[in-house]
């Protein structure tokens, strides 16, 4: 049985007393958009900032790519291939948006010890991020100064940002945080359109994006998983509603 | 010697929108300004004019430095003079064993001393370079407050070890016996020694220039915009800040070397922590992340506390309220004033 | 090192811990609470000692000079705040660093202006001018006992302040989430002021009571501000506990450094040890934020 992409063991995290994760197990196949939802506090956050390398988990392991990552820092995570988006836009705000990706996609190219050549007309990293903003729709916005681009722009950017290192598991966090009705509508179609590049591990609130979206949900709750399975299975558990949709109606 | 803040001032009045003509025409007269100083001094038999732009142009190399890992790598540092001093106490002590025909024992090497501008200058650069890796592994692990803190407590440890020293002057410092020897040319004469700091000042500059452009500048200065983000991208953001900040620290080297020969003299207070407050102020007051604007800043300063210094012995009553009005006015300092920056930083 | 001079040097030690404390309490609270870096929190010792000085010279008490000297410093302080450092709260570090430069410039011009370049001189007070025996039969100077005293005094009323009492709550609060004491409706300018009124406070008296030890002139409080940035660095920014600790181990390794060490390294010994502690704990001993 093949291995799955990402899977994390037995994650604990606590924080003084209190077990922000306590002994989730989750796995996100090659391919996938596995979409986790739970109540606010429930983790979710958390679990990203585990899985990406921010937090070292209290206990437990993380297997990526067929080699265990756990105690890995970020940066040497996206250089194999993890890659994620932050719940709060962070970006560089001086550079443009241009900047912003051709510097992911530096980061892909080999060390960056240059110091002569200016890069920014190196056409080598400056044609594949013009194409990656293209993909999220941004490419009418590429000499713009990241910092005042429009919050659903910024989201945007990030998710370009993140596509730009190629990775094979891309981690999102809240990528429609904030945005409206037709922002989101625009994200969950790029969502879509990327679903098949990279396998996705989606942290949402947004009910219609995760259900249009997610070929598997995990639901979380007090810091575990309570539940795995396609979304019509989730939505039909009676454990999750009560303990998550449930709360939503009430 | 006046002339360079005046004419950028001039420029900055006459044209408000086109953004690179007036900087451009600024920049140009500066050069020629810059050219014509030793000339200048000459007509007016103003020798202390000469000396003066000298020490302008070796403190801007060292403001230069730190707006590299201050403007563009947002790192904070207060301990940016022990460079400058260590590249200065490395030609002085080299220069007096020269000069008493005495080598240098440094276990295990034994060291002649030397004068020979090519290869002291050198040693100074790397001496200060080695002194920035190693505080730079220790201090990069922290951020804000406290990699202010521990560049300080560094600096405090290599001026009070200076201080120390008794056999080269301890806290009196130590006399340049002679300048250092560069080749064909007298630094002894003030001119030639103008020029050739000069020279250094524009090389440094346009190193700096390219250095910034290039793919390792976008990642110093990406890390202090976002360096989380950087991480978040795959960037080992360390090894890449400690890289800056030996460079930096190399450059305060040169500029030490260049100190130790304009003073003929080395001195302990080169390298205080209020000398490293001082070369914050010059790259803050002449705009930092600019290159250009911390030799304004440098200049500026410089005539500041010679004005100022003239007028009353108590001008510190006035810079003090003025450093004050500065940072919470016109916090993009006298470049942001000539010339508007380009938003993704030029 | 005979017994004697041992235990005189570890006072010793502990007289400089404790001086060190009631600079860097105030410092570490400012810093912890508001996030500004004051360099020019030295100027406030010096203001103090200065303050007395004077005083003393002109009522002839080094009682009635300490007891007025301190409000006065409190004071001095409290204009300080409300006139330039209210506007860098919002600002980095960096242009806190730059401000509160400049504020040393022009207040150690201004005393250098007011009362000369010249050192004052302080003279002990008659009552504490003698020396103690103390247990093992040596003696030790009064005054620096009555230091060491008053020191562990403030700091007690510093704990009770802190632990026991509402404003005490709002400071440990704040410390650790300046945002969140905001929401509760506590009015933040004036928290801010009376902990930076309390800080200056406690520098005026470090600095009176250091009067008499040393000679009363203008840098005297830069030397004391890295010290005490030291020591606030190695306790933990925002924690008083932190600093008292910091405080009492610096000062026992530099006056021991100083005596026991070539004079090369007795100065640096206390960086030398930041330097470690950092390297080990990033954040100090005992960080106030999370």
């Amino acid at each position: 049985m093949a291995e799955a992409l990402l899977a994390a063991d037995g994650l604990v995290k606590r924080f003084g007393g209190i077990a922000a994760t306590d002994g989730l197990s989750l796995s996100v196949e090659e391919g996938e958009l596995h979409a986790v939802i739970g109540p606010n506090g429930a983790g979710k956050t958390t679990l990203v900032a585990q899985l990406a390398g921010e937090l070292m988990p209290t206990s437990g392991r993380i297997r990526f790519a067929g080699a265990d990552v756990t105690r890995l820092g970020m940066a040497e995570r996206a250089r194999r291939g993890l890659a994620r988006s932050f719940q709060i836009t962070s970006i560089c705000p001086d550079f443009t948006a241009l900047d912003n990706v051709a510097l992911a996609v530096q980061a892909r190219s080999g060390h960056s010890f240059r110091f002569w050549r200016p890069a920014r007309r190196e056409e080598s990293l400056r044609a594949p991020a013009r194409a990656f903003l293209d993909a999220v729709g941004l490419a009418g916005r590429a000499a713009v100064p990241a910092g005042i681009l429009a919050h659903g722009e910024q989201r945007q950017l990030e998710l370009a940002m993140a596509l730009a290192t190629e990775p094979r598991l891309l981690l999102l966090d809240e990528p429609m945080a904030g945005m409206g009705p037709e922002e989101s509508a625009r994200m969950v179609a790029l969502l879509g359109r990327l679903k098949r590049r990279c396998a996705i591990l989606l942290v949402e609130h947004d009910m219609d994006a995760v259900f249009a979206l997610a070929d598997r949900v995990s639901v979380l709750v007090y810091g575990r998983c309570i539940a795995t399975g396609a979304p019509d299975a989730i939505r039909a558990d009676p454990a999750v509603r009560a303990a998550y949709l449930g709360e939503e109606v009430g | 010697m006046a002339e360079l803040p005046a004419g950028a001032a001039q420029t900055a009045r006459r044209s408000v929108i086109p953004r690179l003509a007036p900087a451009r025409l600024a920049l140009l007269l500066a050069a020629l300004a810059l050219l014509a100083v030793p000339i200048l001094a000459q007509l007016l038999d103003q020798p202390f004019y000469l000396r003066f732009a000298t020490r302008v142009l070796v403190m801007a190399l060292a403001a230069i430095s730190l707006d590299l890992i201050l403007g563009y790598g947002g790192m904070v540092s207060f301990g940016h003079a022990a460079f400058l001093g260590i590249g200065a106490y490395v030609t002085g002590i080299l220069a007096v064993h020269a000069a008493n025909a005495e080598p240098l024992l440094l276990w295990p090497v034994v060291l002649p001393g030397s004068d020979n501008a090519f290869i002291v200058w050198p040693l100074a650069m790397a001496a200060a370079a080695l002194a920035a890796l190693v505080i730079g592994l220790v201090s990069l692990r922290s951020s804000g407050v406290h990699f202010i803190m521990i560049t300080l407590a560094f600096a405090q440890m290599l001026y009070f070890f200076f201080i120390a020293l008794q056999k080269y002057g301890g806290e009196d410092g130590l006399q340049m016996p002679a300048r250092s020897r560069f080749g064909a040319f007298d630094l002894g004469d003030k001119r030639v020694f103008y020029y050739l700091v000069l020279a250094l000042l524009m090389a440094a500059l346009g190193f700096c220039h390219r250095l910034v452009r290039s793919r390792f500048g976008m990642v110093i200065r990406g890390c202090r915009q976002n360096e989380r983000r950087m991480r978040a991208l795959g960037f080992p953001t360390f090894r890449y800040r400690l890289c800056c900040f030996v460079i930096a620290g190399a450059l305060a080297g040169l500029a030490g070397a260049l100190l130790a020969n304009s003073q003929d003299y080395v001195s302990p207070a080169d390298m205080s922590w209020q000398r490293s407050g001082e070369l914050i102020v010059m790259v803050v007051l002449g705009g930092m992340g600019t290159l250009l604007g911390p030799i304004l800043g440098a200049a500026a300063y410089l005539l500041l506390e010679l004005v100022l210094g003239g007028w009353t012995e108590h001008w510190a009553i006035i810079f003090g309220p003025l450093l004050i009005l500065l940072v919470l006015f016109a916090r993009r300092g006298l470049w942001g004033l000539v010339a508007r920056p380009e938003a993704a930083g030029g | 090192m005979t017994l004697s001079l041992l235990l005189e040097q570890a006072l010793n030690g502990i007289q400089l811990g404790t001086m060190l404390f009631l600079m860097a309490a105030g410092l570490t609270l400012v810093f912890g609470i508001m996030n500004l870096i004051n360099l020019a929190h030295g100027s406030l010792y010096m203001l103090g000692a200065y303050f007395a000085a004077a005083l003393q010279q002109w009522t002839g008490s080094f009682l009635l000079a300490l007891l007025l000297a301190v409000p006065l410093s409190a004071l001095v302080g409290i204009a300080i705040e409300i006139v330039a450092l209210r506007r860098l709260y919002e600002r980095d570090h960096l242009d806190q660093v730059l401000c509160t430069f400049g504020l040393i410039l022009f207040l150690n011009e201004a005393v250098r202006i007011v009362w000369g370049p010249v050192p004052l001189r302080m003279a002990l007070p008659a009552s504490l001018a003698g020396t103690v025996e103390l247990p093992p039969g040596f003696p030790y100077p009064a005054f620096r006992l009555a230091i060491i005293l008053a020191g562990i005094a403030i700091a007690l009323l510093l704990y009770l302040l802190i632990a026991k009492t509402r404003l005490g709550m709002l400071i440990r609060a704040g410390a650790a989430d300046r945002a969140m004491v905001g929401a509760l409706g506590v009015d933040i300018a004036r928290l801010f002021t009376l902990v930076f009124g309390l800080g200056a406070a406690l520098a005026g008296f470090a600095g009176v009571m250091a009067g008499p030890l040393l000679a009363v002139q203008v840098g005297m409080g830069d030397e004391v501000l890295i010290l005490t940035l030291v020591v606030i660095v190695i306790g933990g920014i925002g924690s008083v506990r932190g600093a008292f600790i910091a405080a009492l181990l610096v000062g026992i390794i530099d006056t021991f450094g100083r005596v026991l060490l070539p004079p090369a390294l007795a100065q640096i010994g206390i960086y030398v040890l930041m330097a470690a502690i950092l390297f080990w704990r990033p954040r100090g001993l005992f960080p106030a934020h999370g």
